[in-house]
């Protein structure tokens, strides 16, 4: 046992320099692309790190079955899924309790940011298909499905924008990559409306000191405006071309 | 549970606006006062550990089953835990027979997150030799009956459970593993008391009954452990909470999780 533990790399050195070289509150690189798929009535592909991420929207549509009709308002479906080769080990194809978990908090993210009572009697479904996965794939994937959802020309409130902070020998740091997720000491995923300043997704694991939970999750928050900055850039790039300037808030 | 009727709703919840707006709260609780919680141990004799919990009109029923299998490969010296929950039909109008529900596995992960991250069962005794056999623990939990706050009494149950539950001993003899006759108890330590809010307006109460949580527009669980710190979190339901309001949830679980500690530690000795 004593072997297994003198194996364990230590995640951050005495300079706060991370395994992959990123500072304590450095983000991985970024990319994203809106309308990607052809169907879909919208759609945007994100890589966050190694993650690959496709999320898909269709709607809003008829309800079916249709004892699910809400009648003031539109029913918002979401499904996360994890493709068999996005993982070391391969996996189930079959929705895992996780992955079922993960589809309801996505969920219930995006919704407040739908402005379902203008589509009452109808369904919008929104589908995420990790591809490839390496740590806060779900905040990735809400990021990617808040620019499908506005690709599809759906009425919203706010995008919807997620990050995860977490910690790591006994220091906060802001999005954990797959190795600091199984090997750290704590994740957080935090997702925002930005601009109404509310809290859409909150989930804690590990062990945080009140001091330490504050300032895990106001770091959160803070790396989700930058998140934001660059979901606001793929929006105009794919709407208005290249070159046009959103609002200086871009890294 | 799903929400069964929109006017009664609307309405209830237009009346328990104006109560909260005064600090009060319609079966006349205070904004941060917890129902009565009830912990009775060992009512399962043929489990290994077990607990009924109510909290108000809330029931469930913890059991714990301890017998021995494989490790997870990326964790090939602790031991395994698993928390299931479910809701079972002759707990609620609402509640339907069949495989189980979203929420039956939000509230057994969400559950399962506080026990495990608060390092309450120490994995790593649960070990019998490492990568081939550990001790494997699993609690399940049958809802019996449904007035809110599933996530508080579920968690109450599998810890009073947890706490109380022995095992059967077994020695490593030439790298196999033998059952003897003596019984220890499952390797526990902290104890993780969670503890649920529910906003409704702009109010944030605790322990929600079921009125509650048909007017609530959002839920958030947080689970502190025996120093204070904070474990587990999960908020809920298809609405936001302010950065400043997820600050006031944490103090007042940490606050409310005190109290509720002591009672869970007096009925599981």
């Amino acid at each position: 046992m004593l072997l297994l533990k003198a194996e364990k790399k230590q995640l951050i050195n005495s300079k706060g320099i991370r395994l992959d070289g990123r500072k304590f509150d450095e983000l991985r690189p970024i990319k994203l692309e809106v309308g990607v798929l052809k169907n879909a009535d919208g759609s945007a592909y994100i890589e966050w790190g190694k993650n690959k991420i496709m999320a898909a929207v269709y709607g809003p549509k008829e309800v079916h079955p249709k004892h699910q009709v809400l009648p003031d308002r539109a029913l918002v479906r979401s499904r996360y899924h994890m493709a068999p080769f996005s993982v070391d080990e391969r996996k189930n194809p079959a929705p895992s309790r996780r992955e079922i978990e993960i589809s309801k908090v996505i969920r219930e993210a995006l919704e407040p940011a739908i402005v379902v009572e203008d589509y009452p009697r109808t369904a919008i479904e929104v589908w995420v298909e990790v591809l490839q996965s390496d740590g806060g794939s779900r905040v990735a994937g809400i990021t990617a499905s808040s620019l499908a959802l506005a690709d599809a020309g759906i009425n919203m409130r706010d995008m919807v924008v997620g990050c995860s902070c977490g910690i790591i020998e006994d220091t906060v740091v802001a999005d954990l990559d797959d190795t600091e997720d199984k090997e750290g000491s704590g994740d957080m995923p935090v997702a925002i409306m930005p601009n109404l300043n509310q809290v859409t997704l909150l989930q804690v694991d590990g062990i945080y000191t009140r001091e330490n939970f504050q300032k895990a999750f106001e770091l959160a928050i803070e790396k989700d405006k930058q998140v934001y900055a660059m979901q606001r850039e793929a929006l105009t790039k794919k709407y208005f071309g290249e070159g046009v300037s959103t609002s200086g808030e871009e890294e | 549970m799903p929400k069964k009727n929109y006017v009664v709703e609307t309405i209830r919840k237009a009346e328990m606006t104006l109560v909260l707006a005064k600090g009060k709260r319609l079966d006349g609780r205070a904004l941060e006062e917890h129902r009565p919680i009830k912990i009775q141990t060992g009512i399962i004799q043929k489990a290994n550990g077990s607990a009924l919990v109510t909290l108000g009109n809330t029931e469930v029923v913890a059991g714990v089953k301890v017998a021995t299998g494989t490790p997870f490969p990326d964790t090939p010296d602790k031991g395994l835990l698993v928390v299931n929950a479910e809701i079972l039909p002759l707990a609620s109008a609402y509640a339907e027979a069949g495989p189980p529900s979203e929420d039956a596995i939000e509230l057994a992960r969400v559950v399962d997150r506080g026990v495990r991250e608060s390092e309450m069962v120490d994995m790593t005794k649960l070990c019998l030799i490492p990568s081939k056999t550990v001790y494997t623990v699993f609690v399940d939990v049958n809802i019996m009956n449904v007035d809110g706050n599933l996530f508080d009494a579920t968690s109450y149950a599998v810890v009073a459970a947890l706490r109380t539950a022995k095992m059967k001993k077994f020695k490593v003899k030439d790298d196999k593993v033998e059952e003897t006759d003596d019984m220890v108890p499952v390797p526990v330590s902290k104890i993780p008391v969670s503890v649920t809010m529910a906003r409704i307006g702009d109010s944030l109460v605790v322990d929600p009954n079921s009125e509650e949580e048909a007017a609530m527009d959002m839920r958030i669980t947080i689970t502190t452990d025996d120093d204070g710190n904070i474990c587990a979190s999960q908020k809920g339901e298809a609405s936001v909470i302010s950065p400043a309001q997820v600050l006031q949830a944490a103090d007042t679980s940490i606050r409310v999780g005190k109290e509720i500690r002591k009672l869970i530690k007096d009925a599981s000795g």
